[in-house]
C-alpha cells in the first residue's frame, strides 16, 4: 500500500510546443494510501498513458512520480512492486488456479506453507475456492479476470493494483458482480487501487474519486456526487451522466437572462451582467412545470422513450428564435406527455449550472 | 423485406447452437437480438444472412424459400463488432464499392449517393483517407455507410458498438435510431446489453442458450418477461429473485414475510407449490406507503452512479439491490428498511412461467 | 431452392486435367504395375499381392526403413530445439530484425543439390574448410569412409539447410503473443526460463505442430542431399528409403517390388500425416472452444 505522488508530463517528441505535442500535458496529482480512484475518459484522452506511468511500463519524458517519497520514476514494474489487470484476461494456459494464484510467490521464494496459506485465502476472497484445482483455460472470462486480479493481490506487499478496462470481455450482468467484488475486496485490503475505463457507471461506482481526463488533460478530480452536481468544465457534463447535461445557450438581459426565447429571472445577480453564456442542466433535473412557472419554457416533445425503469422525454424548445433539443428524464409514475404535445420544463433550479467557454462560473 | 425463420436449428458436430426457433419478423421495424455472449445471437444472424445453412428449418424472404442460397445471392448488408473495411481502398471508394459491384449506376450518380451518405453519418472530410488513419467511431461510420449503400432490404448488425467508448456508443446509436426509422430496410440488432435494447425501441428476441425465449415490441418484453430467463436476460441491474411458496392469500417468503395477492391459479400445481418473486432494483424505495412491505436489513454495499445510488442490502429475505434515484450515501452496515409494493412485484410459477406482472402506467408508444 | 450456378465448374476443368495426367494416371499406373511381374515390356503376368508381400519381407528395405526413421527422428530432435532458441534470440523490431531475417532465410534459397554440393566440398578433407579443419585438429574425418561420419555430416547438412524454416514458424509464432503477457510475468516476477516455458512454449504450440508436421514429411522423403553428399554411402550407411526405391526402380528396373513399395511408402507418410494432422485439429478445437468462452 503506497501513497502515489505524480509531478510529471509526458510528449511524444523531444520537443513540445504546443498542447497537441502533449500526450499527456503538465499535471500535478496525489494518490492517497488505501485509495480507490478511476482516471474516467474517451479514447486517446491519455488515461492508459498516464497508468502505464504509474506501473512504470512507460517513462514519463519530463518530471517524474514517487511512491511514499521515494523516487521510483527510473524503476521497473517489478521493482515499484505493482499488481497489473489488463483489458483481456491474462493467465498461465498450462496451470491450474491454484498454480496461477501461487505464481508470483513461488517466483519470490515463499515458502510452501505459506503459498498455499495465502492461495487460500485470496481464493477465498474471489469466491473461487471450489475451482482451485481446475485448469484456468478452461474457464469463463470473468473467472479468468478474477485469477489475473488475484494474481495480483496474493502479494502481501503489492504497493498498488492497476486495472486497465479490465472488464471489457464481460457481460453486463457478470460486470455487477465483479463490480461487487472489486469494492469489498477495497473495503477489506484497503489497497491503493487505480482504475482506468471509458464507462462512466464504473468509474463513479468503483472510485472515491474520479479523475476525469481529455485530450491529456485531467479535467476535473472529484467523488462522484461533486462530479454529479457540479461539474467544474461542460466536458465533464456532457461525459458524465448517461444522457449527458442539456446545454442550452443562453445570455444576460436587463432584468433576468435570456435562454431559448424566454426572459427569465435571473438566479444569480451576476449573470445578468454577462455577455454569452452557457446555461447546464442535467435531464435529471428537469421536471415538468405548470405554465408560465418562474424558471421554465415551453416546448414540444419530440421523442418519449420507455427506458423501462424511467422515460426519457426530448423536446424542442427555444422554436422559431434559437431551437435546440432538451431532454428530461421523468420517473414511470409520472404521467408522460405524448409526442407533439406542448410541455413547460423546468430549466433553473438549485442544480443548474452556468458556464463561460466551458468553465463553470457559478 | 419480411423474413420468417420456420423451425430453424443449428448444429455443429454434437453441440447445438441453435434450438428449433420460430420467427416472423416485423417488416421494416429494428428487431433487437438480446442475450448473453454465447447465447446464438451471431449463430442466428448468420443463418439470416445465409453465411450458414441450417441443420433444419426454413427461411423464407417475401414468401420465397432462400434455405441454403448463399449470401452473395441475398441482398443483405452487415455490419460487424470490428470495423471491416476494405484497407486498401479510400473511404470513398468504400461506401462506392456495393454501387459499383451491382454496376447499375453511373460515375456521378455513385458520386452524389457517397456523398450524401458521408453527410448523414458525418464523415465528409475522411473521404479520400485510408480505413487504417481514422479512430474506431469513424471506422465503423464507414462501415454503416458502405452498408447503407446497399439499400439492402435487410440489414444486420453484429454488436457494433461494442468497441467503441460509452459515451461515443451514445452517439452514435442515437444516429443510428433515427437513420433506422427513415430507411427502408427491416433491420436486426445484436447486443448483450438490456439499455441498449431500451434505447433502440422496435422489438426484442431474447435469446439464451440458444434458444428463443420470447419476441414482441421491447417494452412489452420489458414489462412482462414471460419467464425467469427472459426476466434474467433482460434485466439491468439484475432482478432481485426471492423463492417462496404459495400461500392462502398471496405468497410467502422466507423469514415468515408474505405478499398479499391475487394469484391465478395453476392447475397442476400443489397447494404449497413453488413460487418465485422477482422484483426490480427500481421497485425498491427508502420511504414507504401505505399497504408497503417494508424490509429491514442492513447496507453491505453502496455504489454511486450519478444519476442513481445502487444499495445492496441483506435483508430476511435474502440479499437484495435497490435502485434509489439520486446520490444518498450510507455507512457500510447501518440499518435500512425498503419498501415494497406488493403490486409491484413478478410473481414466476414452478416451471418459471409468469404469473403476475405489475401493471404498466403507460400504453406503449411503438414508433 | 434456387438452382446453384454450375458453371462454375468448368473452371476447375483445367485444373482436373492436369492433376489427372500428372499425379492420377502416374499413380494409377503405379498400382497396375505393383500387381504385375513385368519380365519384359510385352510379357507381363498377374502376380496379385505377391510384390507387397516380397517388399514386407525384404531385409534390405527394412534396413532403409529402419534408417530413415532413426534419420527423420534425429532430425527432429536437433532443428525443433534449435529453431525455438534461434526464433527467441532474433530481434522483434527495427531494421535489425528485417537484417536478421534475410540472413536467416538465406539457407532455405539454395537449390537442394546445391546444398549437396556445398557440404561434398566443405566436408573433404583436402579443399573443404569444415574437413580440413578437422583433420587439422586430429579428428580422423572421412565421411567417404567412415558411416559414422556420414551420419553425422548429412544431418549437420540437414540441420543447416531447414532449421531456418522452424525459426521462422516459431519467429511469426512469437510475434503473434500480446505484449500484456510479457508486462504481466514481469510483474509477477517471472524469470525468464519461467516466461519461456508457461507463456512462449505453450502459444506456441500450434507452430510447433506446423513444423514437427512439414519436417517430419520432408525428412522422410529426403533424395536430393544425401544422394549428391554421399551417394548413399559408405556402403549403404546412408541410403535412405526414397534413394533405395530409386535404385530399385531406376537402377535395377525392378518395376514391380518398386511399384509395390512406392504404394507402401505412400501409404506410410499418409498415415503418419493423418495423426498428426487430427492432433493438431484437436489441438486447435481446443485452443478455440477456450478462446470461445472469453
Amino acid at each position: 500500500m503506497a501513497r502515489i505522488e505524480l509531478d510529471l508530463a509526458h510528449a511524444y517528441g523531444p520537443n513540445p510546443q504546443r498542447d497537441e505535442d502533449y500526450a499527456l500535458l503538465p499535471l500535478k496529482m496525489t494518490f492517497e494510501d488505501g485509495g480507490a480512484y478511476a482516471l474516467l475518459g474517451p479514447s486517446g484522452c491519455g488515461k492508459t498513458t498516464l497508468l502505464n506511468i504509474v506501473s512504470g511500463l512507460v517513462t514519463p519524458s519530463q518530471g517524474g512520480l514517487s511512491y511514499d517519497g521515494r523516487d521510483v520514476t527510473r524503476l521497473t514494474p517489478q521493482q515499484r512492486n505493482i499488481a497489473q489487470v489488463f483489458q483481456f484476461p491474462v493467465i498461465y494456459d498450462t496451470m491450474t488456479v491454484a498454480e496461477n494464484l501461487a505464481f508470483p510467490l513461488r517466483n519470490r521464494g515463499v515458502p510452501a506453507d505459506r503459498i498455499k496459506q495465502r492461495v487460500g485465502q485470496v481464493a477465498e476472497m474471489l469466491d473461487m475456492s471450489g475451482q482451485l484445482n481446475l485448469r484456468a483455460a478452461g474457464l469463463a472470462a470473468d473467472a479468468k479476470q478474477k485469477i489475473s486480479l488475484g494474481r495480483g493481490l496474493v502479494r502481501e506487499d503489492v504497493s498498488a493494483v492497476l486495472f486497465d478496462e479490465p472488464l471489457t470481455v464481460i457481460d453486463p450482468h457478470l460486470k455487477w458482480q465483479l463490480r461487487r467484488k472489486l469494492k469489498q475486496i477495497h473495503h477489506e485490503l484497503k489497497l491503493t487501487l487505480i482504475y482506468v475505463t471509458h464507462d462512466q457507471v464504473e468509474a463513479l461506482t468503483f472510485a472515491q474519486q474520479v479523475v476525469v481526463m481529455t485530450r491529456g488533460k485531467a479535467v476535473q478530480i472529484g467523488t462522484a456526487s461533486e462530479l454529479f452536481e457540479r461539474p467544474r468544465h461542460t466536458f465533464v457534463g456532457n461525459f458524465i451522466g448517461s444522457p449527458g447535461m442539456n446545454f442550452l445557450a443562453a445570455c444576460g438581459a436587463a432584468d433576468g437572462i435570456e435562454v431559448a426565447g424566454r426572459r427569465l429571472a435571473a438566479p444569480k445577480a451576476a449573470l445578468s451582467g454577462l455577455g454569452a453564456f452557457t446555461l447546464g442542466v442535467r435531464p435529471e433535473y428537469v421536471r415538468l412545470a405548470a405554465p408560465n412557472e418562474p424558471g421554465a419554457v415551453p416546448g414540444v416533445v419530440t421523442q418519449a422513450q420507455d427506458i423501462g425503469t424511467y422515460w426519457l422525454v426530448t423536446a424542442s424548445v427555444g422554436e422559431g428564435v434559437d431551437p435546440s433539443l432538451l431532454r428530461a428524464r421523468l420517473s414511470s409514475e409520472q404521467t408522460i406527455p405524448r409526442v407533439g404535445e406542448t410541455v413547460w420544463l423546468s430549466i433553473v433550479g438549485e442544480h443548474t449550472c452556468y458556464y463561460v467557454d466551458e468553465d463553470l462560473i457559478a | 423485406m419480411e423474413l420468417m425463420l420456420k423451425g430453424i436449428e443449428q448444429r455443429v458436430g454434437a453441440q447445438v447452437h441453435l434450438y428449433p426457433l420460430d420467427l416472423r419478423l416485423v417488416p421494416l421495424a429494428v428487431t433487437v437480438l438480446l442475450g448473453a455472449t454465447q447465447a446464438g445471437k451471431t449463430s442466428l444472424m448468420r443463418v439470416m444472412a445465409g453465411l450458414d445453412k441450417p441443420s433444419a428449418g426454413q427461411v423464407l424472404a417475401d414468401g420465397q424459400d432462400v434455405t441454403g442460397v448463399p449470401v452473395r445471392q441475398r441482398n443483405v448488408a452487415m455490419v460487424y463488432q470490428q470495423f471491416i473495411n476494405y484497407p486498401s481502398m479510400t473511404v470513398a471508394d468504400n461506401i462506392a464499392s456495393p454501387l459499383r459491384l451491382r454496376g447499375a449506376h453511373t460515375a456521378a450518380a455513385i458520386e452524389t449517393r457517397v456523398a450524401e451518405l458521408a453527410a448523414k453519418l458525418h464523415i465528409e472530410p475522411f473521404l479520400k483517407r485510408l480505413p487504417s488513419e481514422l479512430s474506431g467511431g469513424q471506422q465503423q461510420r464507414v462501415a454503416l455507410a458502405r452498408a447503407l449503400a446497399k439499400q439492402a432490404p435487410l440489414m444486420l448488425l453484429d454488436e457494433p458498438l461494442v468497441n467503441l467508448d460509452y459515451k461515443l456508443r451514445e452517439e452514435l446509436r442515437e444516429e443510428l435510431s433515427a437513420l433506422f426509422a427513415s430507411g427502408e430496410s427491416t433491420v436486426v440488432y445484436a447486443t448483450t446489453e438490456p439499455t441498449e435494447a431500451l434505447l433502440l425501441g422496435g422489438y426484442t428476441a431474447v435469446l439464451d442458450a440458444g434458444e428463443l425465449l420470447q419476441y414482441g415490441p421491447t417494452a412489452d418484453v420489458f414489462h412482462r418477461p414471460q419467464s425467469i430467463r427472459v426476466a434474467r436476460a433482460f434485466s439491468d441491474p439484475p432482478m432481485n429473485l426471492v423463492e417462496g411458496r404459495a400461500a392462502a392469500n398471496g405468497v410467502s417468503l422466507p423469514s415468515g414475510l408474505s405478499l398479499a395477492l391475487r394469484l391465478p391459479s395453476v392447475a397442476t400445481d400443489s397447494a404449497a407449490a413453488a413460487r418465485t418473486v422477482g422484483i426490480r432494483a427500481s421497485s425498491l424505495r427508502v420511504q414507504g406507503r401505505d399497504g408497503d412491505l417494508s424490509l429491514p436489513g442492513s447496507v453491505e454495499l453502496a455504489e454511486i452512479s450519478g444519476s442513481d445510488t445502487f444499495v445492496h442490502v441483506d435483508t430476511a429475505i435474502g440479499e437484495v439491490v435497490a435502485q434509489l434515484p439520486g446520490v444518498h450515501v450510507f455507512t457500510l452496515g447501518s440499518p435500512i428498511t425498503l419498501y415494497l409494493n406488493p403490486t409491484q412485484v413478478f410473481v414466476f410459477g414452478e416451471r418459471g412461467e409468469l404469473l403476475v406482472a405489475p401493471p404498466e402506467a403507460h400504453s406503449v408508444d411503438v414508433s | 431452392m434456387k438452382p446453384v450456378n454450375q458453371k462454375a465448374w468448368l473452371l476447375v476443368v483445367p485444373v482436373v486435367l492436369c492433376v489427372a495426367f500428372s499425379a492420377i494416371l502416374p499413380l494409377m499406373t503405379v498400382v497396375n504395375y505393383s500387381v504385375q511381374d513385368i519380365i519384359s515390356p510385352e510379357r507381363r503376368v498377374f502376380v496379385g499381392t505377391e510384390w507387397f508381400k516380397a517388399v514386407m519381407r525384404d531385409d534390405d528395405l527394412i534396413g532403409a526403413l529402419g534408417r530413415q526413421m532413426v534419420f527423420s527422428l534425429a532430425v527432429l530432435a536437433v532443428e525443433i530445439p534449435l529453431g525455438i532458441a534461434l526464433a527467441l534470440a532474433m530481434p522483434a523490431k527495427g531494421w535489425t530484425s528485417s537484417a536478421v531475417l534475410v540472413l536467416v532465410a538465406i539457407s532455405l534459397l539454395i537449390p537442394w543439390n546445391v546444398v549437396g554440393t556445398i557440404w561434398q566440398i566443405y566436408g573433404r578433407t583436402d579443399i573443404g574448410l569444415m574437413g580440413a579443419a578437422l583433420a587439422a585438429l586430429g579428428f580422423d574425418y572421412s565421411y567417404t569412409g567412415n558411416a559414422t561420419h556420414a551420419w553425422l555430416t548429412v544431418l549437420l547438412m540437414d540441420v543447416w539447410h531447414w532449421t531456418p524454416l522452424v525459426a521462422l514458424l516459431c519467429y511469426a509464432g512469437l510475434r503473434a503473443i500480446p505484449d500484456a503477457y510479457y508486462q504481466a510475468a514481469s510483474i509477477d516476477g517471472a524469470s525468464k526460463f519461467a516466461v519461456f516455458r508457461y507463456i512462449q512454449l505453450p502459444k506456441l504450440r500450434g507452430v510447433l505442430m506446423i513444423a514437427v508436421l512439414l519436417r517430419f514429411m520432408d525428412s522422410f522423403m529426403i533424395y536430393t542431399e544425401p544422394f549428391v553428399l554421399t551417394g548413399g554411402g559408405p556402403g549403404n550407411a546412408t541410403t535412405f528409403l526414397s534413394q533405395y526405391l530409386t535404385q530399385k526402380a531406376v537402377g535395377q528396373f525392378d518395376l514391380g517390388p518398386a511399384a509395390a513399395f512406392s504404394l507402401i511408402y505412400f501409404l506410410i507418410i499418409l498415415l503418419l500425416c493423418f495423426i498428426l494432422y487430427n492432433w493438431m485439429q484437436r489441438v486447435g478445437t481446443a485452443d478455440k472452444t477456450e478462446a470461445g468462452h472469453g
